[in-house]
Parts: structure tokens; sequence; C-alpha cells
């Protein structure tokens, strides 16, 4: 298996200058630092060729913003983001604007990522058309191909996006997507908004286009059932930072870190009996003062003092699994 | 026994200049005291409206314009502003998926509760506050004088819900409709929610009607589940029957359709088609269009009827059989 996507040390923090009046106070002496949020943290990823490798984590956990450093929106603070073993960053002209044709990227949003006022024609089109990838008398042939290909009536093309339903709406961003010939997708939180019937058509159109196109998928979501059904491989995270990697069936199967473990305890499920429901404690601390050492301790139930102080990092516990908690060092 | 609540043949409709949207259009059910019911249904069935219509609370150009509400033995759809105004966070409280829509976001907490308190209750301004804290407290919120001080925009989501669900449970009413109350927090949050729901419901003996559009969430949660589409219940049962064992075609679809429990990787049963427009509805049975075994008998609109003890359905082609089923469907 071929490496696609490597995600090197990838940092990304988000920092609010001072305003004048904590200027001013700096200047007088008070202790005041720019606030920072390290929204990702160190995170290393390598994505194979081919496959699906679903991100989990809750709101605020940066798997977000690792979405669109990938897709080339966003640069990284630290680290590199290599596509075909080439950094992104360090690209130029042709070879840059090549990279990103590659990458690209479908949102959770489909009504604040199409332009309302465009026709779907021109949704569609007009991206292949600007990168010469269709002369302008093929565009509309084209169309009607891509609006096939995930599933939509061409005779809708002369359309605008509030005319359609939100199912058919996640399609028109897929088929954008599609129509500069990508190799590799990112879905953000892609069916999140859909209603469960219309969510299973999506689904099932991903990984029906994933075949016919070989395509590789960054599948990022906070819905564990979803990943679970669609990824080869899965990654969690937890503010900012990558805590457990491992085959989707058997990461739910067996999830080492004690994050996880709860996370996929506490996956609804259809039982027969009424459950109780058990819970961890607590709540996702401020990505602003992160705890020290493990960032997952102070709501874990094994932690130790180690934890508190120093930060586990991810090591490899067992053949392609990896996991970061101070618990795996013990006998 | 007379049941806490008793729903019949509800019926809410919203007067657009595009013509009549009949949201809700015939819902009955009944609850009884104690006893949790999930609502469930994807967007535009009418569970939401079925919700507000239940506390008078649709505004125009929505009216219910016909059915009975009897909570209690009284009829809730014709009763007028102030016998409801009585009703509502007293005996009914109500918990929105939004809780920013139930807080007011320039009043700190203390005011807020106090207030509810106030609202029903003749006491005084610090027995009112013992009892916002005791119910902040009731909730799982820890360090409540603190909270109490605080503003809305200070907590975080599933905080904000917590408050949400204090209030609610101020005067200790005899019903909650929690609307969504879970969709919009995370994974561990909701777990949590649901843990302190469950457990406030089993101790207080408060009936609960818990709308969602999530099967799996309500499953775990609800005695019985009423399954909406377009405007109307189009089966009803005990939980663990209707998960394990669906008679309609559509709840059969729902189910089909969460990934949870299939095989990996594995196409999933998907319902073709999407909702119809409230206001182009088709004939007969709504879901007839998108239905695999809809056919000619369908065009005529089939009433809930109990096909099986305790199980009702709106299908002229119910599943009565699922092993059977699941097999011919295997075969072809």
């Amino acid at each position: 298996m071929t490496t696609v996507l490597e995600i090197d040390g990838v940092s990304k923090r988000f920092t609010r200058d001072l305003d004048i009046a904590e200027k001013t106070a700096r200047m007088l002496g008070a202790k005041i630092e720019p606030a920072t949020v390290h929204a990702v943290d160190g995170v290393d990823l390598s994505i194979r060729r081919g496959e699906v490798l679903g991100l989990v984590g809750e709101s605020g956990c940066g798997k977000s913003t690792l979405g669109r450093m990938v897709a080339g929106l966003m640069k990284p603070s630290e680290g590199a983001i290599r596509f075909r073993g080439r950094d992104l960053a360090s690209l130029r002209g042709a070879d840059a604007r090549e990279a990103a044709l590659k990458v690209q990227l479908v949102f959770q949003d489909p009504m604040s990522s199409l332009n309302p006022r465009l026709r779907v024609e021109e949704l569609v089109g007009e991206a292949p058309r600007v990168h010469g990838l269709v002369s302008r008398r093929e565009t509309s042939a084209y169309v009607d191909e891509m609006l096939q290909r995930v599933g939509l009536d061409p005779t809708t093309r002369r359309r605008f996006p509030h005319q359609f339903s939100g199912g058919q709406r996640a399609r028109i961003g897929i088929a954008r997507a599609l129509a500069v010939r990508p190799d590799f997708i990112v879905c953000d939180e892609s069916v999140a908004a859909l209603d469960v019937s219309i969510q299973a058509q999506i689904l099932n159109l991903f990984m029906r286009l994933r075949e016919e196109l070989d395509l590789t998928y960054l599948f990022i979501s906070h819905d564990l059932g979803v990943v679970e059904h669609i990824s080869d491989r899965i990654a969690v995270m937890y503010l900012g930072r990558l805590i457990e990697l491992g085959e989707a069936q058997d990461l739910f199967r067996r999830p080492n870190h004690p994050y996880t473990q709860a996370l996929i305890a506490e996956i609804p499920t259809f039982e027969p009996k009424r459950r109780t429901y058990s819970t961890i404690k607590g709540e996702i601390p401020s990505p602003l003062a992160p705890p020290p050492g493990c960032h997952f301790h102070p709501r874990c139930p094994m932690a130790m003092d180690r934890c508190r102080a120093e930060r586990p990092l991810l090591k490899e516990i067992a053949p392609g699994r990896h996991s970061a908690c101070h618990l795996n060092d013990q006998g | 026994m007379t049941p806490l609540l008793q729903v019949e043949d509800l019926r809410t409709h919203f007067f657009t200049r595009d013509g009549v949207a009949r949201a809700v259009d015939g819902v009955s059910f009944t609850l009884n005291r104690g006893e949790v019911l999930g609502l469930v249904g994807e967007s535009g069935s009418g569970k939401t409206v079925t919700g507000f219509s239940l506390l008078g609370l649709v505004d125009p150009p929505g009216r219910v314009v016909g059915g009975r509400i009897l909570f209690d033995g009284t009829d809730l759809a014709g009763a007028d502003e102030a016998r409801l105004r009585k009703l509502r966070g007293k005996r009914i409280a109500m918990i929105f998926q939004d809780p920013m829509m139930t807080l007011n976001p320039v009043l700190r907490i203390d005011t807020q509760m106090v207030e509810t308190v106030l609202a029903h209750d003749r006491v005084s301004r610090a027995e009112a506050l013992a009892r916002a804290r005791a119910a902040l407290v009731q909730v799982g919120i820890s360090a409540p004088d603190e909270r109490l001080a605080s503003y809305p925009h200070q907590f975080s989501g599933g905080m904000r819900q917590r408050v949400a669900i204090a209030i609610a449970l101020l005067h200790k009413p005899d019903l909650i409709i929690a609307d969504e109350p879970t969709t919009a927090l995370d994974v561990t949050i909701q777990a949590q929610i649901l843990a302190e729901i469950q457990k406030l419901c089993r101790e207080t003996g408060t009936a609960l009607i818990w709308i969602t559009h999530d099967l799996a969430v309500v499953s775990g949660l609800a005695d019985k589940l009423a399954v909406m589409y377009a405007g109307r219940v189009v089966e009803t049962g005990e939980t663990s029957a209707v998960i394990t064992a669906p008679v309609h075609p559509y709840t059969r679809g729902l189910i089909g359709s969460v990934p949870h429990g299939k095989p990996h990787r594995s196409m999933l049963q998907q319902i073709g088609g999407m909702t119809p427009s409230l206001l182009n509805l088709p004939k007969g049975c709504m879901f007839r269009p998108r239905c695999p075994r809809g056919d000619d008998e369908c065009l005529a609109e089939p009433a809930l009827r109990e096909w099986l003890p305790g199980r009702f359905a709106r299908c002229v082609h119910p599943h009565l059989d699922p092993h059977l089923d699941d097999a011919k469907e295997r075969v072809s």
C-alpha cells in the first residue's frame, strides 16, 4: 500500500492579537499574553491510497482544522503535509494548482458552500472549465455526466440550489468536488445535516464513487456509527491531539485509550431493553487552557500522577494499532 | 387508570399564501404517568409541531384545527390563553433543542430561575432561590451557587441544556416535552444528559415525550414509540417491539438506514426519493411513492389499525412476520 498523503508533525495555532487596552496594560507591566488556541497539536498521520480514513472526535478537537489543512485551505503553523511526497506549502505555480485540484473538500452545509445565485450547471461546470480540464464546448455534456454520476437528473441543471432538497444539495456539493477529477476527498461532516434515510443514500453514494473512481477519503465526522461503517481505519482526536489510530473494526471491538472506550460505550444503539447510560464525567476543557500532561486526565477514571505531568506519545501497541496512553507502559 | 395525556386526532394546519400545509393531520397517542414516549420522525414530519400544539405554542399562520388534547381530564385544544399559562411551566414543561432559545442571554441564571418559581408559586425570594439551587444540583451541576450568578454565555452547550432541564424541573411537572434536546450536543455530553433525564423521570414519576429524529437515541430511553411521517403517526407500539419487528415499511426503512450493526462497508438499505412537500401530498398513503410495497390498494388512505396486540400501523401491506419477510427479500 502506498502512502498518498502524509501529515508530518502538523500543528495549527490560532492567536488573537491584543487590543489597544491590553497592549497599554502590558506596557505598564501587566502580565497579559495573547490568547492562543492549539487547534491541532503535533499530529502525525499517513493515509494510504484507496483507503477511507475516519477521523472522529467531539466539537473543538481540531478535526475540521486538520481537514482544512489537508485540503489546502489553511497552512499549518508547524510541520508539513505531503501529497504524493511533495510538501503542499512548498509548491508553486502549476504544481500548486495541480495539487489543489487533486484534493477536494465536501462541506457539511451545502447551503453555505454553494453560491445561491449560481445555477447548478455553473456551480459544477465552472471549475473544470477555468482549469482547462474541459473546453467550453464540452462543458455542457461534462456537467450532465457529473450530475448523473451523483444521481441527479441532468434536466435540473438550470435550477438554483434553493430549489433542491437537502439530500440533493449534498449531491451537488459532491458533483462539484468530483468535477475537477480529484484523487483525494476530504468529507467534513458531509452527512451530518441530513435525515437518516437521506444520509444512507449519500453514504451509499460515497461508497459507490470510491469503487468507480478509485478515490481516497478522509472522512471527518462526530458520528461514530457512520464512521465505523464506512472507514478502513479510524483516527481519534481529543483537544488537538491524535490519541488513537487503528483498523476500524478492531478499534471498535477493542478500544485501547480510555477516551475511545468511553466514546464507543456511549454510541446510542438499538437495544431492545432499556439501557442505563454510563457516562464519563465532566466536559471537554477549553482549548485555550488545556490541562497539562495528558489532555484527558481530568475526565479519565484511570488517571495517575504521571498523566498529570507528562504528555503521552502515540506509540504502536500492536501491529497497525497506535495509542497515546501511559497505561500501555505498565506491564 | 386514566392516562395522563390522551391525544385524539390532533390536526394543526398552517394557512400559508401557497396553500394549507397540513403539518399535523390526525395524530393520536396516549401517555400514562411516569411513561416515556419517543416521538420519532424526519424533518418535516410534524413531530415538533405536535409538541408545540400540546402547549398551545403554535403561532399564526398555524392553528390547531381539530382533535382533542386531554391532559388529566381537561381538553387543552380549545383552552384559552389564561388557562394554558397556568399549566405551562407548572404541570407541563418544555425543553427545546437550542437552550439559547429558552435562556435569556441578558439575565443571570438565578434571576431567570427565581422568576420561573414565582410565576406559579407564592413563596419568598429566598425560598425560590433555594429551589433553584436544588434543581441545579438535581441535574448534576457542580458549584451551583457560582453557576446561579453566571450568565448563559458563560456556560458550555451541555451545561446550558442542563440549566434548561433544571428550569423544566422547578415545579415538578407531570409531563415534560423535550424537543431534540441532545441533537446539538457531543456524544459524551449527550450520554450524560440522557442518563440524567432517565434517572429523574424514574425518581419523580414524570411522564416524558422525547421528540427526536434519531431512533437509536430513544430506543434506550422510551417505553413506547410513535413514528411520524408527513404529519401522521404511521406506527406505534412498545419500543422493543417496534425496533426489533417494525410493522410499517417506513419504520423498517428507517431502521435499515442506520449504519449501526450492519456488515462493515455493506451498502445501506435506503429509502428512495424524499419526504413529500406538505403542500402537495400524494393521494392515499403518504409513503406510497417511496414504498417498496406500494400498489393501487394504497391509493385509499389507510387508517391506524391494530395489526398485532398493542401494535398499531397505518398500512395496507404491513410486515407481520418479519423473519418471513426478511427471507423473501433476500431471495428476491
